[in-house]
């Protein structure tokens, strides 16, 4: 690890105006020092921002307000999460280990970079990592890795579990900035590798995120959170699926999906959703709309069993919201 | 609490003489104690290099294995990804600080009774993790513990006594 010094931030104030100086901000920190004892991140300059008062659980009206600074477990285990939105809670409960849950910040949770191994391989070609150096999972080891929004670039997944429950469920987060303070959809935070992989996010120099905001209603009550991956706890998905229904009358008046482990950032699925507005919730009816996720998939030589995978395991999610009536 | 003066210690491995320093004030197993330490230090490393508190192993350090887990302000966290300049007036507890008065605490003595190791690399983290495991409530069943004793790994897979001994010892304590 290269020498850094480290100061504590008490105001929101104060953190914009360190970020804005270049400074790195750092809170749970759980993958920021792994990064940085490799190397692979190298700030010469942290601000401990855990002093913020942005660790909040609220509701409002019937939005579900949590604090940038709201640690994983707290969220999870907080009851207005896990009456309103138990698929918010799903999500953290199935990401990383309990001792990392008590660490790790929604914000940073957020902002968490890529775990594809050549990312934190010095002397591998990352072309997020080190811009025009080439990639070297596109002709290396690929299981884990996209098989949606991927560029000749950059084939990394986002690794994030609740980022895809949160696009799924249209949650916006706020942001505050040298230019004063933004509200936009999660699912805007997240850029496209294309070909500036290096470029992951949209927040804006010296941004900061201050909190996220899941609207309220029927829909995130019966939302189920899937995934699958190589152990049953504890491990990065292979594939995951973010499914809620409204279903009344027996007919299916609301749908949500979002999925992960497949897509360079959380990946909404707005063709499957359309696909199931008006039908009878049954097996039949999720298989033909999960044929839909696939569009413009791209497998690589290792992942192409993701394409079985991906609509396999949003048939499950939707089976699992109890949403067949 | 004895109050445990130090100074810098050159002798981490992340330390070097013209390196950023932090003062740190930690409370860990009841003592007190002030360093100045070098601002890459964990607290992994704090704990065991500069503590003498080798009681916490360090496995992967990165945050993989649980090795490291402690209860820092009592809740349990992985010690190799955080960095002791955070946490100023922390309260940490340690594998070290478990046994009151010469008896062992009954985690310890399950892991005992049950078998919970093999080679013990692993057993200070799993105990401590189980400390915090019970304490929020998540050792209700077998089932319960596998899935929230699940970040810490013992590579001898003494995986049943593990179990074992932590639905035992969240009858007693």
């Amino acid at each position: 690890m290269l020498p850094f010094t480290i100061e504590k931030v008490r105001s929101v104030e104060a953190a914009i105006a360190a970020a804005s100086s270049g400074r790195r901000l750092i809170a749970g920190g759980t993958t920021l020092i792994d990064l940085m004892r490799d190397e692979v991140e190298q700030p010469q300059q942290l601000v401990d921002i855990n002093a913020l008062p942005l660790s909040e659980i609220r509701v409002d009206r019937s939005d579900l307000v949590i604090g940038a600074l709201a640690r994983m477990a707290d969220v999870a285990a907080h009851p207005d999460v896990q009456r309103l939105h138990p698929m918010v809670a799903e999500s953290l409960i199935e990401g990383a280990s309990p001792q990392l849950r008590n660490m790790a910040s929604i914000g940073g949770n957020l902002l968490q970079r890529v775990r594809c191994p050549y990312f934190r391989m010095l002397d591998a070609a990352c072309n997020k990592r080190s811009p025009l150096s080439g990639c070297a999972a596109l002709g290396g080891l690929n299981a884990g890795h996209a098989i949606l929004g991927t560029s000749d670039h950059c084939v990394a997944t986002h690794p994030s579990d609740v980022a895809v429950t949160l696009v799924a469920l249209d949650a916006t987060m706020r942001v505050v900035g040298p230019k004063g303070e933004r509200t936009f959809l999660v699912e805007e935070l997240f850029r496209l590798p294309g070909d500036t992989p290096h470029l992951e996010h949209t927040l804006l120099p010296g941004e900061l995120i201050v909190e996220v905001r899941v609207p309220g209603g029927p829909v995130g009550r019966r939302g189920r959170y899937l995934k699958v991956r190589d152990r049953a706890s504890y491990e990065f998905a292979l594939v995951s699926a973010a499914a809620a229904l409204d279903v009344a009358d027996g007919v299916i008046r609301g749908a949500r999906l979002a999925v992960g482990g497949v897509g360079t950032r959380p990946w909404r699925m707005r063709a499957v959703e359309s696909a199931l507005i008006g039908k009878v919730p049954d097996r039949k009816v999720f298989e033909a709309a999960a044929r839909l996720a696939l569009e413009g998939a791209l497998p690589l030589s290792g992942n192409r069993y993701k394409l079985e995978l991906l609509p396999r395991t949003i048939v499950r999610a939707f089976e699992m919201t109890g949403g067949i009536a | 609490m004895a109050v445990v003066p130090q100074v810098a210690a050159q002798s981490t491995s992340e330390g070097s003489p013209s390196a950023p320093t932090a003062r740190v004030r930690l409370a860990v197993n009841g003592v007190r104690h002030e360093l100045d330490l070098d601002t890459r230090q964990s607290l992994l490393d704090v704990l065991r290099e500069d503590l003498g508190l080798t009681g916490t192993k360090k496995g992967c350090n990165q945050g993989a294995c649980g090795a490291c887990t402690i209860l820092l302000n009592g809740r349990r966290v992985v010690s190799c990804l955080t960095l002791a300049a955070m946490h100023d007036g922390a309260t940490v507890e340690t594998i070290e600080g478990l046994e009151k008065n010469g008896e062992l605490h009954p985690l310890q003595s399950a892991f005992v009774e049950h078998d919970g190791l093999q080679c013990g690399f692993c057993t200070p983290g799993q105990i401590m993790s189980a400390v915090g495991c019970i304490a929020e409530g998540h050792a209700g069943s077998p089932d319960d513990i596998r899935f929230w004793m699940s970040g810490n790994i013992c590579r001898c897979g003494a995986y049943p006594g593990i179990v074992a001994a932590v639905a035992d010892a969240a009858k007693r304590v």
